[in-house]
């Protein structure tokens, strides 16, 4: 579904990953791990086609389409989502009508019919579920005032409504108490299908308690420095980062 | 000055009526600056940004009769969900028949001032002319000439006034040629609270011109909310000033909403006169097409431990352009001031443009004193958030642009009046037709 190669990216001045391939494949989750400042969350909005990030050298392909050749809105209406770090505050515009308008340039994209203010509420109530939500939300205008906990489940809704073919989670767990930690990763897992994967990027093993993964990446320095399955991120938890860090040449 | 004005100024005094009482003096002191100075002009440094000759090169006369409106020409202008005392003029003469002022609570006095003239000349003598000096500019001198009708409120010491006051001034029939002059007086006694909206709305299309002057007073702890929605024909001419002056540890916010008039100009005139204030001034306005919206704020610290927060946006289009001038003055006794003033302008084409003006003048050493302005595109993390959702485009950018307005459209407290004016913003963006 998703295969990097040697990917390389900077912004501004300053390079960041140096060399990634990482190889996705339907219905599984991989966690990609590593300290702060190793590259993780660029690899995820490099992916998404942020674009304050160059992408220097290398390919990523994304159901055997060129995803760097796509803008940030076509790799969205091709299927892939980014839940974000810190989630942007949209005042004045209800969560309905953004989930909507987002739903509907996805479904226009796959050829779908649009849907009308009714149907999709009748759709956003079965999601609302999955995050343990009342429909209040809907009503409430996207992120902004929310606490940060809502902010990362609200993100997590949006992926429910959007149905992405991979989802990227970037530091979803970052700022959770364990209830919202808990539900946010329930609702990810309920959203898990075999025809669709998962990249989780996490600082911590915590989260990897809920999410399972199938593989684990550790990224230091821009660059995937070990693969291995679950255990990989108990190891990590055990030692912390050094041990696997030490030997990259900064 | 022109023969037309003197002739509206006769009008007001009939054959044989002196000129005589406060009222009369007020006036003919109004007409005697207005004489002296005409109206300013781009040569003055407060007017430099704008070219008024459209408007102080024609000819505009205060109306005759009022023409028929239906109450339900006024339903875009009203705000039902909120439940308000609502006071109408039309063509500058309030109309009873279009008012509904409800059962009006001890110790609150509200009405038309023409009405009220007789019974409460101690009050408004005492007040009217006193916080907007007709020294101020030509268009005070000449509202004050022309004090004829307009808004009167007096809540007395501590009493709440349970609902908003509504006063809209609609222009109607056919109002090309057409001045208004409204006068509007505000007066909280200490510790008490009032709501005050302050619309302008054109029923018909028209080259009109209106000229209004508010006078609002904060006593010592009272709460002021105030709104002053613009809604005037796009080929009208708008110049709205209001003086606010705060007593001691009084409160208030101001919100100015601006949509419409081909010029507009709203002259904000704040007075701390007393330690401990706390105001509040917010601003949004929209142009497109070739609309010229200046909005010129003044605010004088002249006391200790007082704290404001101002925020105004504009969303130019076309070939709009906007003025933006925020002065802040602080005085050397107004220690711990507390002063931030951020102004924000989007502009949706190249050839909108915005002139903007931050002045401080800070003589005081122990303050807080903040400002911002950015002028530009829209957010650019916010446009990466909607693409990474699908988002993009015309949609994407209306969006962001509805959510910039929505922010300060946020901080009115009445809901059915948010919601109706950001239904204004959103009409608007979706004319845009793209």
């Amino acid at each position: 579904m998703l295969e990097i190669i040697n990917l390389h990216a900077r912004v501004g001045d300053k390079q960041i990953l140096n060399g990634i391939s990482l190889q996705v494949r339907v219905g599984e989750v991989h966690a990609i791990m590593g300290p702060n400042g190793s590259g993780k969350s660029t690899l995820a909005q490099v992916l998404a086609g942020h674009p304050a990030y160059e992408v220097t050298a290398g390919q990523a392909t994304f159901q055997g389409r060129d995803l760097l050749d796509l803008e940030p809105e076509e790799r969205a209406r091709a299927g892939l989502f980014l839940a974000f770090q810190y989630p942007v505050e949209i005042p004045g515009v209800s969560n309905a009508y953004f989930l909507r308008a987002a739903l509907n340039e996805i479904r226009k994209a796959r050829g779908q019919e649009e849907l009308d203010p009714i149907d999709f509420m009748d759709l956003a109530e079965e999601k609302l579920k999955l995050v343990e939500w009342g429909p209040d939300i809907l009503s409430r205008a996207v992120n902004a005032g929310f606490s940060g906990g809502e902010k990362k489940r609200n993100e997590i809704l949006q992926m429910a409504v959007l149905e992405p073919t991979l989802a990227i989670l970037d530091e979803t767990d970052s700022g959770l108490d364990i209830d919202a930690l808990r539900i946010v990763a329930e609702g990810v897992n309920r959203l898990r299908r075999p025809d669709n994967a998962t990249v989780v990027v996490t600082h911590y093993q915590r989260l990897l308690n809920y999410i399972v993964p199938d593989f684990v990446h550790v990224i230091a320095a821009g660059r995937i420095v070990r693969s291995g399955g679950r255990e990989l991120a108990l190891e990590l938890e055990a030692k912390g980062y050094e041990w696997l860090t030490e030997a990259v040449p900064a | 000055m022109s023969r037309a004005i003197l002739q509206d100024y006769q009008a007001l005094h009939p054959q044989g009526a002196p000129q005589a009482g406060w009222l009369g003096r007020l006036r003919q002191r109004g007409l005697d600056r207005f004489q002296e100075t005409g109206y300013p002009t781009s040569r003055d440094e407060d007017w430099r940004f704008v070219d008024l000759a459209p408007l102080t090169g024609a000819e505009f006369r205060v109306g005759g009769d009022s023409p028929a409106v239906r109450p339900e020409a006024l339903a875009p202008y009203r705000y039902p969900g909120t439940e308000c005392m609502l006071l109408v003029f039309v063509n500058g003469q309030f109309v009873p028949g279009l008012s509904d002022l409800g059962s009006v609570p001890a110790g609150v006095t509200v009405g038309s001032l023409a009405s009220i003239t007789a019974r409460q000349t101690e009050l408004l003598g005492h007040h009217l002319g006193r916080y907007a000096p007709i020294e101020s500019s030509g268009f005070t001198a000449l509202n004050t000439a022309l004090i004829a009708d307009g808004l009167l409120l007096h809540v007395a010491r501590d009493v709440q006034v349970p609902r908003p006051i509504h006063a809209l001034f609609v222009t109607a029939g056919d109002p090309a040629g057409l001045a208004t002059h409204p006068r509007n007086l505000v007066v909280l006694e200490p510790g008490a609270r009032a709501s005050v909206i302050e619309s302008y709305a054109g029923l018909s299309e028209g080259a009109y011109f209106t000229n209004a002057v508010t006078e609002a007073i904060v006593g010592d702890g009272a709460v002021l909310e105030y709104l002053k929605i613009q809604r005037e024909s796009e080929r009208a001419f708008h110049v709205g000033t209001t003086h606010m002056r705060h007593g001691r540890d009084s409160r208030g916010t101001s919100h100015s909403v601006s949509f419409g008039a081909a010029l507009c100009r709203n002259n904000l005139d704040v007075v701390l006169d007393g330690p401990g204030v706390e105001a509040q001034m917010l601003g949004l306005y929209m142009g497109r097409d070739r609309q010229e919206v200046d909005n010129h704020t003044s605010l004088l610290h002249a006391h200790p431990n007082c704290s404001t927060r101002e925020v105004y946006k504009g969303i130019l289009d076309g070939r709009a352009h906007g003025v933006f001038n925020g002065k802040i003055y602080v005085t050397p006794i107004a220690q711990k001031t507390d002063a931030k003033q951020t102004n924000r302008a989007l502009l949706l084409s190249d050839h909108a443009r915005i002139d903007t003006k931050p002045q401080l003048e800070i003589f005081a050493d122990d303050v807080k004193c903040t400002h911002g302005a950015t002028v530009g595109a829209l957010d650019q993390q916010a446009s990466f958030y909607l693409k990474s959702r699908g988002v993009a485009g015309p949609l994407a950018r209306k969006i962001l642009t509805y959510a910039f307005a929505a922010e300060v459209l946020d901080e009115i407290p009445f809901p059915a009046v948010r919601e109706s004016l950001e239904a204004v913003v959103m009409a608007r963006l979706n004319a845009r037709g793209e």
